[in-house]
């Protein structure tokens, strides 16, 4: 088949690419160049397409740039201010995938004649005769399968993730017995266009206005301190909260951003059993109402048992908030490692 | 070359002699005893007989480079291409004039970084790329130290009307030292006559058949600049550094394969471009050819352009694609500059020309060669309207 790998210059899509070639699949890489602007992260930096390129050469294919710099600020970096200014928390990474990775590159790969697109993702596509499923990645711990769950069955038709069958301590061991030059290179860390150094504050102050809020215990009503920036707090969260006079953490129960108010309270209050969603996209089938399914709230997060209320869903025990803005991934509760669908949180 | 799943991909058109061309015959047969031979290695600064051979070849490379561009040995300053003598022709005559800089919006960017490095300005041009004399009029004054204006757009093919350009700034900048970017034109045009009407003038040795890395900045006799490159006393204290013997004497003879051939290679090549334009202008829909004004006659309006460059654009496609597609069908073309990662980058010359965004991603630039061939032509005609329709459909 005649396939094209994503390559961001990490160790993952390295291997992958590698992979496909001894599978013996025409292979053809491309690296994004995806953000135009200043970031001390390394994102789409110099180095990240030369290591792309040079593994490239070293696996024996073609290796080229794709500059989708415009459908990314479009798609993803603008979304991302706007989302913190109406108070939601969104997830760029889940965008870029959505409507860059395999929106506007999915599109132009199957314009150029290619049956497949390939990425570094730790997750796997089970051809299924009823259709193709995605499933957790075998590295459980490095599973992205979460920030893949709202690709639908016709988007995975097209979509093969090499290296999700591995752990990521046989991807880093194969791509040091290939010699490639990513073997030992660290994993990316949070958002791309956000400097590590400067962080999403500076980050967001320089693109809109960030307002400073007051905290108002719950119980008292009273106002019991001050952040910053209204807009960076996230439901549910507790950095930068303070603690109480009793030397309880305090914890985000509601963010208001046009009040400029943030209500905080103790971790006990700081859980809900329903949360209210939008958008639900389904791998195959919609889930129906009253039937249950696992969901995760966050990368990494623990699944948990759910039942779907058609706009919202019921968790069998109260969770952690889920932030407006924030996705959830639907796992199916006879097969824990299959998704199902994703929706995102009201 | 490595093609996909490691297959050959033959090149059959090589369509991108603006970006760089095959070495001339001439200029590997000169070059070859500077590399090879016993002896011919010197430095020509040195005093002894293996310098003064080095020596020697450099001073007829210098003669012949003079005679071709119309000026005397002693302008020209030998340098490592096209960017450097921009570098030193921009930046070199404002620090020795401590005027400001202007230059078109369209020049080449190793001049517009200089202008803005020295906080120039630049002036616009026309839908044609053509810089627009009464912008230029407009932006000169008396404190103008240097005008940078090309010979002829390398992305486009635009040629700008030196002489006119030439008047305005003696009549409005009369201490300005005017600098002409002829990169693009030499093998074309005549560049004796840009020599002619400029202080300063740029070439390049790879784009008309020399080799990478040489190149030259005519600085005329009359004209003081500064060095960017200090150390040693070569070209006559005008740019330091060991001379590259074996460069400089392949781009001599280069040289001289084009203007020894000129007519004949201009005549034969604008009716490849034609054959070519009027070809992809018949059978792709869609299809707009640069710098040509809608309802005008693009075959009239073509003697503003390079006789080697045709640039047009494919309506609803991305240039990025095509250019991925005619890579794989062995047809080498290209579009705008490249960023430091390779990505493609909207060109500044169209934007400035008043095309979108969007409009200059979809351009893509063919420019031939004297080694050109019409079954390199006709196999683009083969090509184009599938591959176009099939980005389309």
């Amino acid at each position: 088949m005649r396939v094209l790998v994503a390559m961001s210059g990490g160790v993952d899509s390295s291997v992958a690419a590698a992979l496909l070639r001894e599978q013996g699949h025409e292979v053809v890489g491309a690296t994004l160049k995806l953000w135009g602007g200043d970031s001390d992260s390394g994102c789409c930096s110099v180095a990240d397409v030369e290591d792309a390129r040079r593994v490239a050469e070293q696996v024996g294919i073609v290796h080229h740039v794709f500059n989708f710099t415009d459908a990314f600020e479009e798609a993803v970096v603008r979304p991302y201010v706007e989302d913190h200014v109406a108070g939601r928390t969104p997830n760029p990474c889940i965008e870029c995938n959505r409507r860059v990775k395999f929106g506007v590159l999915l599109g132009r790969a199957r314009r150029l004649g290619f049956d497949l697109l390939a990425t570094g993702h730790h997750a796997r596509v089970a051809r299924w005769p009823t259709g193709p499923r995605l499933l957790r990645g075998a590295d459980r711990a490095k599973d992205q399968s979460y920030v893949l769950a709202m690709l639908g069955s016709r988007d995975l038709e097209h979509l093969i993730f090499p290296v999700g069958a591995l752990t990521k301590a046989e991807v880093r061991a194969r791509a040091a017995r290939l010699g490639l030059r990513t073997a030992g290179k660290p994993d990316s860390q949070d958002v791309c266009f956000i400097g590590s150094q400067a962080g999403r504050g500076r980050f967001l102050a320089a693109r809109t206005t960030l307002h400073p809020g007051e905290l108002v215990d719950a119980r008292s009503s009273t106002v019991v301190g001050t952040v910053p920036a209204v807009e960076l707090v996230t439901l549910g969260q507790r950095r930068g909260l303070g603690a109480a006079r009793d030397g309880k953490r305090r914890y985000a129960l509601r963010v208001d951003v046009h009040a400029r108010r943030v209500v905080v309270g103790s971790l006990d209050a700081a859980v809900a059993c329903e949360v209210h969603v939008e958008a639900p996209t389904w791998v195959d089938r919609p889930l129906r109402r009253g039937e249950r399914a696992l969901a995760q709230t966050s990368a990494h997060g623990r699944p948990a048992r759910c039942t779907w209320a058609g706009g919202s869903l019921r968790f069998e025990e109260p969770q952690r908030l889920v932030a407006p803005g924030q996705t959830v991934a639907f796992y199916d509760v006879q097969c824990p490692d299959a998704v199902v669908g994703a929706a995102v949180a009201a | 070359m490595i093609g996909r799943a490691g297959s050959v991909v033959r090149v059959r058109a090589y369509l991108d002699h603006a970006a760089t061309t095959p070495m001339r015959p001439q200029a590997v047969a000169a070059m070859l005893p500077f590399l090879t031979e016993a002896g011919c290695f010197g430095n020509p600064s040195g005093g002894h007989s293996v310098a003064r051979e080095a020596r020697r070849a450099l001073d007829e490379a210098r003669d012949s480079v003079a005679r071709d561009l119309g000026c005397e040995p002693g302008e020209v300053v030998f340098t490592s291409g096209g960017t450097e003598s921009d570098n030193l022709a921009v930046l070199g005559s404002h620090v020795a004039t401590g005027g400001e800089v202007a230059c078109s919006a369209v020049e080449h960017h190793a001049v517009l970084r200089a202008c803005e490095s020295a906080r120039g300005t630049t002036v616009a041009v026309d839908d044609s790329g053509k810089l627009r004399i009464d912008a230029l009029a407009d932006a000169l004054h008396p404190g103008v130290g240097v005008v940078s204006v090309m010979l002829a757009n390398n992305e486009v093919g635009t040629i700008q009307p030196i002489a006119e350009v030439a008047a305005v700034v003696r009549d409005r900048a009369p201490g300005a030292i005017l600098h002409t970017d002829a990169v693009a034109g030499v093998g074309w045009l005549d560049v004796a006559f840009a020599v002619g009407a400029a202080d300063l003038v740029s070439v390049s040795a790879h784009k008309f058949g020399g080799p990478k890395g040489v190149g030259a900045l005519v600085v005329r006799d009359n004209v003081r600049i500064e060095p960017r490159m200090l150390g040693g006393e070569q070209e006559r204290g005008r740019r330091a550094g060991t001379h590259d013997v074996a460069g400089i004497v392949g781009m001599a003879a280069a040289l001289s394969a084009a203007t020894t051939g000129h007519g004949e290679q201009v005549t034969r090549t604008k009716l490849l471009r034609d054959r070519l334009a009027e070809g992809v202008l018949a059978s792709v829909e869609g299809a707009f050819e640069s710098a040509v004004p809608a309802g005008a006659c693009p075959a009239h309006d073509r003697e503003g352009k390079l006789v080697s460059s045709f640039h047009v654009r494919f309506d609803g496609i991305v240039a990025e694609e095509l250019l991925y597609l005619l890579d794989e069908a062995g047809i080498c073309a290209s579009a705008g500059a490249a960023c430091a990662s390779g990505a493609l980058e909207p060109s500044h010359v169209l934007l400035a020309m008043g095309l979108t965004p969007a409009e200059a991603r979809s351009a893509v630039r063919f420019s031939l060669g004297v080694a050109t061939t019409e079954a390199e032509i006709d196999h683009v005609l083969d090509v184009l309207p599938e591959l176009v329709g099939r980005l389309r459909s």
